[in-house]
């Protein structure tokens, strides 16, 4: 039941909703828990609630960690 | 179709063969150097379902770890009786709808289940997605009550909390809640001290801790020296809160690490939790499986009592004849028993007629068992 899934705010209304993009579905959600979202932001929805911003540089940042395992692991 | 960029808009970075095999390599290499198998208990359903039908668990048992599923179903933990309160309304009372999350309406109990169960003229059972939902429900239909039954854990409760708020300021007098809410950290608490079962670390549920942030699991590393990461729902990100584990293992130095960062912050939601604590209070509640723990439940306040369904309708939420099917799905939700180790599974047990609750859920780690893994005893 926590599965919430990420997708792109395209879309804000004066209600505090707006429509979020899943790879092609356009889905309402309520923005009224994440105060500030803005056209064009990841977002992660649960039971039609963003909860959470998706933070680029942070995924970016992961995403490095990746690569560094790959030369560690071809290091051995 | 226009292309998809990558990174953050697709998921495939998370999910791509060779990053799986460096993190897999990279475990493997940290267990090679502890000398001996290491347990984790996933505590979410979420990363149960990962685990599996990314087929994870075989590999990660290769690389020295078994994972342990743990209490992280709302649908498995919700004792029954809150599902025969439901069911002897609905029958008994005319002009009610009562909403809930899909998953809860399949749940057996000794009463039946609110899927097989016939309502009383002009009263129905209804499935929401969203809270939201229920309340234009009631907007809709000023001539009924409308309840909504919520289960959930932190994830959910901010949402719950929120349409309580918009309910009692829109003035609706047929709305209520009947709430089946639950708290984390508490439910990890009561099985760290009960001792029954062995484990190394735990990862953290990724979407309960978006809510109350990273400092809530502190009580783990400090007071029972035990690793434990938040990890996000992509294959490498449980495999990166895997690593992180059997790293804290293996340098003995506990801590709560946060492997879901681009989702999680240090302080969680703070609106969420500022709503959370506005609406709700702690109560000492009942888990199926792991029974009364302190202040691991939460329930409306006493100045919202006027959205409480269980004082509108006087249900009675108390433990009645339980369902003597042999089910052990409380054994499950501790971690103490593998579902294929269940007389019942697979045998008078599966998604077709389940016999509780783990085998209902799509985060029961029953039912994803059975869809998911061979199970040497599935037929």
């Amino acid at each position: 039941m926590c599965l919430a899934v990420p997708g792109k705010v395209v879309s804000l209304q004066d209600d505090g909703t707006g429509q979020v993009d899943y790879m092609g579905t356009t889905v309402l959600a309520n923005f009224s828990l994440l105060p500030g979202v803005k056209v064009g932001d990841w977002v992660i929805v649960h039971a039609g609630f963003a909860i959470s911003r998706l933070d680029r540089a942070e995924a970016r940042r992961t995403l490095r960690l990746f690569q560094e395992l790959e030369k560690l692991n071809s290091a051995d | 179709m226009p292309p998809r960029k990558s990174s953050l808009e697709t998921l495939s970075d998370w999910r791509s063969g060779p990053t799986i095999r460096n993190l897999l390599r990279a475990i493997s290499r940290e267990t090679e150097a502890i000398n001996r198998p290491l347990r984790i208990m996933e505590v979410c359903g979420t990363h149960t379902m990962t685990l599996h039908r990314s087929g994870l668990k075989p590999l990660l048992k290769e690389a020295g770890v078994v994972m342990v599923s743990g209490p992280g179903c709302p649908v498995c933990i919700t004792p029954d009786y809150y599902h025969e309160a439901v069911i002897d309304l609905v029958t008994s009372q005319k002009n009610i709808i009562a909403t809930t999350f899909g998953d809860m309406t399949r749940v057996p109990t000794g009463r039946g289940s609110l899927q097989t169960t016939v309502p009383s003229p002009g009263s129905e059972i209804k499935i929401v997605y969203s809270p939201d939902e229920a309340l234009e429900l009631a907007g809709q239909h000023p001539e009924k009550e409308v309840m909504f039954f919520g289960a959930g854990f932190e994830t959910t409760i901010p949402a719950i909390a929120f349409t309580a708020k918009k309910a009692a300021a829109t003035g609706l007098k047929n709305f209520t809640l009947l709430a089946a809410l639950w708290l984390i950290p508490p439910a990890l608490e009561a099985i760290l001290r009960s001792g029954e079962v062995d484990i190394d670390g735990f990862i953290y549920p990724g979407h309960v801790s978006v809510i109350i942030g990273q400092q809530a699991y502190s009580f783990v590393a400090e007071k029972y020296r035990l690793p434990g990461a938040i990890a996000g729902f992509e294959p490498a990100d449980v495999l990166l809160g895997i690593l992180s584990v059997v790293r804290q293992v293996r340098a003995g130095r506990p801590e709560v690490a946060n492997e879901y960062r681009r989702a999680v912050r240090a302080e969680g939601n703070p609106g969420a939790l500022a709503l959370m604590a506005e609406m709700l209070e702690p109560y000492e509640a009942e888990w199926r499986g792991l029974g009364r723990i302190k202040n691991s439940g939460l329930r409306l306040k006493s100045e919202w009592q006027k959205l409480e369904a269980a004082r509108r309708f006087n249900l009675r939420l108390q433990p009645g004849k339980s369902l003597k099917s042999g089910c052990r799905c409380g054994e499950v939700l501790k971690g103490l028993l593998e579902p294929v180790d269940c007389p019942l599974f697979a045998r008078h047990c599966n998604p077709d007629h389940p016999q509780g609750p783990c085998m209902v859920s799509y985060e029961g780690a029953c039912l994803i068992e059975y869809k998911y893994s061979s199970g040497e005893k599935k037929k």
